[in-house]
Formats: C-alpha cells, sequence, structure tokens
C-alpha cells in the first residue's frame, strides 16, 4: 500500500503505466499558446502577401495559408512540447476553422443584409409610407433625380406584428398546452404517443401546404371571394408554429427536476398546482426562448401568406377583412414585380431595407426572450 | 399532533413488479423509527407508502392497509392530497425550490396551497418552522436569498423546515444525510432528536451507526434474492436490534458479515 518506498512509483502516473505491460507515455512539456499565435499572425501575413503581391485569388491564399498554419504548428509544438501537445494543438486549429466555417455564412449574410438595406431603412418614407398611390413613374423621377424616394413598407411593418402576433396568440396556449400534457398527465400512454406521432407529422409539412390549408378552410366559411384575411395567415402561421411550440416546450418542461415536483406533492399541494407554481415557473426562462425561436422560425414566410391574406398596396389594420402585408411578402413583391421594370434599383432597395428590418425584428425577439430568461432563471449565488 | 401509524399486510408493487411483501409494524407516535438494510431492498418504497407519494409513480400500487390513528390511508373515500399534509417527508438529495428564495421555500407548502397569508404571519410562522429546523441563526439574515445558495447540510434542514411548516404528525426522511458531510450530518442528526418531542419520525439510513444513535426502534429490511420482494425480516427496539438480534441475517448485516 505504501507508495514512498517503491523507487519506481515517485511519480504515480509514469509508476501505474510502466507496471502496464510496458506502456510508456510521451512524455509532456510545458508550453503556451504564444508560438500558435505567431505563427497565426504569420500565415495571415503570408495569405496577405500571396493575395495582393502575387495576385492569387484570396480564398485559394487562404487555404494555403491555413495548410501551412497547420503542419507548422505541428512540427514546432512537436519540438517544443513533445506529439502529444502537437497533436492538441493541431486538433484546435481543426476546431476554430470548423467554427469559423459554421458562422462565417451568417457573418456574410448579416454584412450583406445591413450593406444593402441601411440606407433606406433609415428614411422616413420607408418606416412611414405605404405602397398606396406609389407608381413606376414615381421611382424613375426619383432616379433622374426629379423627385422625392416615396413608398415604404410601413404597412407591411404593421402587418407583420398583426398576422405574427395573432399566430403566436393562437399557437401558444395550444402547443404549452398540448406540452404539458405530453410531460404531467400522458406520459407513455396511448394517447400521448398518438400526440407525438401528429405533431412530428405536422413538423414536416410544407409551408405552402398550411397556406393552402387555411385558405381552403376560410374559403368554406367565408366564401372563395371574401377568404384572404390577416386571420387566415395567421392560422396557417400557427399551423407551422404548433409543431415548434409544442416540441420546445416538451423539451423544456422536461428536463424540470422530477425532485421538485415530488417536493411539491410531498408538501401536499395538489398535482395541477404543482404544475402551476412549481414547474412552469422552473422552466420559465427554457419556454419563453422556445416561443420566440417558434416566432422567429414562421416571421419569414412568404408563401402561405401569399396564398392565404394576398397582398396589399395600403395599410389595413383589421385583421378579419380583406388583404394584408408582412414584411416578407413586401420584399418577395418589391424583388419580383418592381414597381418600374425600366428602374428596378428603388423597389430592390425597398426590398433589402424590409429583409433588414425583419432580421432586426428576429434580433429584437431574441433579445426580449434573453430579458424574459434572465427574469425567471433560477436563482443562484448567496 | 404526533400519531400512532399501523402498518397491516402490505404488499407494494411496481406495475407487476412486486418490490415489497407482507410487512406489518407500529409505529408508536413521538418516537424516532429507522429502517436499515441493503440497498433495493425496498426502504424507500415503503417509506413512501406512508404518505402515499409512492402512487406519483406510473404503474406504482399497493395493497394493504396503512392506518394512521386507526384511520386507513388507502381508504375508498381518502383523498392523497390531505395524506401528505398530515406526513412531510424530506428526500435524499436536498430539493429546495429553485425559483424561491429561503423564506418563500418554507412558506411553499402553505402559500403554493392558496391559503392566505399575512405577511406578519408568514414571518412568523418562516421564523418558527426555520427555528424548529435549527437554521434560523444561520440564515436570519438573508432570507430573501435564494435557497440554493445554502450549503447541502443547509439546504436539507431548509426541507426540513419546509416540511414542518405545514405541522404535519409524522415526518418521514429516505436518508436525509447521504449527500451531506460529517458536520452537516450531525446537525440533521440533533435535529432528528429534537423533532421527536413534537413528531413521528420515521428514517431510512443506510448508516447503522446513525440508526443505533438516533432511533428507538429500528426495523431490518432484507430481500432473499436479487428480483425477489423486500420484506420486513425484524422490527425490534434499536437496543434488541444491535445488542441481541432476534434473526441470523440481522445480526450479519449488523456486524457487516454480508454476503
Ligand atoms: N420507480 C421505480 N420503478 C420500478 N421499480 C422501482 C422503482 N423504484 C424502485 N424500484 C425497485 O424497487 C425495489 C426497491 O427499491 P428501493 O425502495 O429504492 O430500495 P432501497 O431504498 O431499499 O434501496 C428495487 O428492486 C428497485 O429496483
Ligand atoms: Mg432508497
Amino acid at each position: 500500500m505504501s507508495i514512498q518506498t517503491d523507487p519506481h512509483q515517485g511519480d504515480i502516473h509514469h509508476a501505474r503505466l510502466d507496471d502496464y505491460s510496458g506502456v510508456v507515455p510521451s512524455p509532456v512539456r510545458p508550453t503556451t499558446g504564444r508560438p500558435a499565435q505567431l505563427l497565426g499572425l504569420g500565415a495571415l501575413a503570408l495569405a496577405v502577401v500571396g493575395w495582393q503581391i502575387f495576385d492569387l485569388h484570396l480564398g485559394a491564399a487562404l487555404a494555403g495559408a491555413f495548410v501551412l498554419y497547420l503542419v507548422a504548428v505541428y512540427l514546432v509544438y512537436r519540438s517544443l512540447g513533445g506529439p502529444r501537445v502537437a497533436v492538441d494543438q493541431l486538433m484546435r486549429a481543426l476546431v476554430y476553422f470548423a467554427f469559423v466555417c459554421a458562422v462565417l455564412p451568417l457573418i456574410s449574410l448579416l454584412w450583406t443584409v445591413l450593406a444593402e438595406g441601411a440606407a433606406k431603412i433609415v428614411s422616413p418614407a420607408f418606416l412611414t409610407q405605404t405602397m398606396n398611390g406609389v407608381t413606376g413613374l414615381h421611382d424613375q423621377a426619383y432616379v433622374e433625380g426629379t423627385g422625392p424616394f416615396i413608398g415604404g413598407a410601413y404597412h407591411a411593418i404593421i402587418g407583420t406584428l398583426i398576422v405574427t402576433g395573432l399566430a403566436t396568440l393562437i399557437s401558444v396556449p395550444i402547443g404549452m398546452f398540448t406540452a404539458i400534457y405530453l410531460v404531467e398527465y400522458g406520459n407513455k400512454g396511448r394517447l400521448a404517443r398518438w400526440i407525438r406521432f401528429f405533431v412530428d407529422v405536422m413538423t414536416g409539412i410544407p409551408s405552402i401546404v398550411a397556406g393552402l390549408f387555411a385558405f381552403a378552410l376560410f374559403s368554406q366559411i367565408f366564401g372563395i371571394r371574401d377568404a384572404k384575411m390577416g386571420l387566415a395567415g395567421a392560422v396557417a402561421l400557427a399551423v407551422l408554429m404548433i409543431p415548434t411550440v409544442v416540441r420546445n416546450s416538451e423539451e423544456m418542461l422536461r428536463i424540470v427536476p422530477n425532485e421538485l415536483r415530488e417536493a411539491a406533492l410531498a408538501l401536499g399541494v395538489p398535482k395541477w398546482r404543482t404544475v402551476v407554481k412549481v414547474v412552469l415557473p422552473t422552466a420559465a426562462s427554457g419556454l419563453a426562448s422556445g416561443i420566440t425561436l417558434a416566432i422567429a422560425r414562421v416571421i419569414g414566410e412568404t408563401a402561405p401568406l401569399l396564398v392565404a391574406i394576398g397582398y396589399a398596396r395600403g395599410l389595413n389594420w383589421n385583421a378579419f377583412e380583406n388583404a394584408m402585408t408582412t414584411l416578407a411578402v413586401y420584399a418577395y413583391s418589391m424583388f419580383t414585380k418592381p414597381l418600374s421594370p425600366a428602374v428596378r434599383e428603388p423597389s430592390l432597395e425597398r426590398a433589402w431595407a424590409a429583409a433588414l428590418m425583419l432580421v432586426l425584428i428576429v434580433v429584437a425577439l431574441n433579445l426580449l426572450a434573453r430579458l424574459i430568461a434572465k427574469m425567471f432563471a433560477p436563482k443562484t449565488g448567496r | 399532533m404526533s400519531k400512532r401509524i399501523d402498518v397491516k399486510d402490505l404488499d407494494i408493487f411496481y406495475g407487476n413488479f412486486q418490490a415489497v411483501k407482507g410487512v406489518s409494524m407500529s409505529i408508536e407516535p413521538r418516537s424516532v423509527t429507522a429502517f436499515i438494510g441493503p440497498s433495493g431492498c425496498g426502504k424507500s418504497t415503503f417509506l413512501r407508502t406512508l404518505n402515499r407519494m409512492h402512487e406519483v409513480i406510473p404503474g406504482a400500487r399497493v395493497e394493504g392497509e396503512v392506518l394512521i390513528d386507526g384511520q386507513n390511508l388507502y381508504g375508498k373515500d381518502v383523498d392523497p392530497v390531505d395524506v401528505r399534509r398530515q406526513v412531510g417527508m424530506v428526500f435524499q438529495r436536498p430539493n429546495p425550490f429553485p425559483t424561491m428564495s429561503i423564506k418563500e421555500n418554507v412558506l411553499a407548502g402553505v402559500r403554493l396551497n392558496s391559503k392566505r397569508l399575512s405577511s406578519k404571519a408568514g414571518d412568523e410562522l418562516a421564523e418558527k418552522a426555520l427555528r424548529g429546523a435549527n437554521l434560523w441563526n444561520e440564515v436570519k439574515d438573508r432570507l430573501d436569498k435564494p435557497g440554493s445558495g445554502l450549503s447541502g447540510g443547509q439546504q436539507q434542514r431548509l426541507c426540513i423546515a419546509r416540511a414542518i411548516a405545514i405541522q404535519p404528525e409524522v415526518i418521514l426522511m429516505d436518508e436525509p444525510c447521504s449527500a451531506l458531510d460529517p458536520i452537516s450530518t450531525l446537525a440533521i442528526e440533533d435535529l432528528i432528536n429534537d423533532l421527536k418531542t413534537d413528531y413521528t419520525v420515521v428514517i431510512v439510513t443506510h448508516n447503522m451507526q446513525q440508526a443505533a444513535r438516533v432511533s428507538d426502534k429500528t426495523g431490518f429490511f432484507n430481500l432473499e434474492a436479487t428480483g425477489k420482494p423486500g420484506e420486513l425480516v425484524e422490527y425490534d427496539t434499536t437496543q434488541t436490534i444491535f445488542n441481541n438480534p432476534a434473526k441470523k441475517a440481522t445480526e450479519d448485516y449488523i456486524s457487516g458479515r454480508f454476503g
């Protein structure tokens, strides 16, 4: 038992592995991240040189520099710290590379939308005017410099808020109650299994089918000529949202520790109160972010809304009558049907600005969800 | 307060699997009763039938009778929610509600049952329960801080305070010290001794010294073989069980000669 008596066991790791059929771990010498940083800077400089001076394609220059960096990092760390450290650094570089690959499209997308849309989104005309009475002639005058820029997305911003808001109002209660049933009451019962199955099926419904469904439903009720209204679009979006809300909420309720439910039940709290007062508050932050994700998922839907609501040039506050426009539909129609086919630029700019507006709304929603999450987060600290 | 418990021929099942077989025993009011035995022999399962927490698990059921002062817990017109208000429970791992402060945790049993409580009455009740759980002096300056900021032993005493705040007749504890360090364990054992003056206490423990230290009577559970239901092998005063057990199996287990 005594470790000291065996001279072999001064270094306990060594001793164990040595005894084990002759395995000798390769020694490791301490290193820092500094050489890797220097090599990284060097590789970057090399890429810039290749790009600017030797006229290589930027992508090719970066790729070449990255490969050189991998080789250099491996060799340098091998000599500094040994093979294990070298492999560690090599893998580290590959992981960073994968990370960059993953966020590059996102950054590029944000950058493009920002660059293309920022100019018009700040113009008061875009934020306060609708497309009522705006024609291709106005656009031509604007491009020639003989008229002001008019025609904006005010009606589309309002439309987006109304339609998505209604869809949220419909789908959040249905989705949450379904999730509560599945987790707290249904368990592994037959009904719960069927519900899960149908929710899965619903997840796979193509969005255009949801739009057609809503249109068909409202045609049955109001007649084909009066079927297009904001509510129909909200129903179409709700069909798409409900499965997401159910799934997200189910996950969140499931991770509430069972011990908390038992603690409440053992205090003589009835089950429904346990769910309302203990389970839901504990899961609140996760539920909020799940709902936000579900909203973000449908706020950019275009096809089902074209089918179910149609397209309006002017403002319509009434979700129960006539067509409305949302930002996504607005951007789509500005892009595919510019007001003046001869001078497309003003319409394209409107489309980009609407896209940027959508992105901003989604970002705002995410921030809101974080805020809510913070408010409800389980308290920690002393 | 404090009532006697009589168990008659209790069989306990998880679905088709019988976990415990034919338990009969009487537990005196104002006493501490300890259950010992190898793990998996059904101590927790049996304990949870004493406040109808067993049936919370899907498919779990019970046959037989548990009488509290003569009233059968499993009678037709008995509401499990009422039973749990009379028979409190403390779990193996401390489980304060993470969204609540220390005071809210103590008052949870009352508040969650939507009983109106003036803030003065709430303060008084919280202080009384925390004093009863020997925790008042440690937390009186931070009643509005979250309960999760306490040490494990303090959290467990917070859970005990939460259990006694609803003024039960009986308190069940399932290995309340197994997640705690020796000092916190001593604090809880002292507390169990104090609780005995007001409550009937039933405790499951895997620590035989603990059973010997805190309990008046001890029940030894065992199972013949894995897959067989657990049984109450011997139930007697703690003195007898530890010094002069009647059964060979008990003696083997007590003396650590256990296969
Ligand atoms: N939730 C459950 N579902 C099915 N079987 C269970 C459940 N909990 C415990 N059991 C079984 O019941 C038996 C007794 O378990 P338990 O009461 O936890 O033992 P102990 O507390 O004495 O260690 C074991 O065989 C265990 O596998
Ligand atoms: Mg147990």
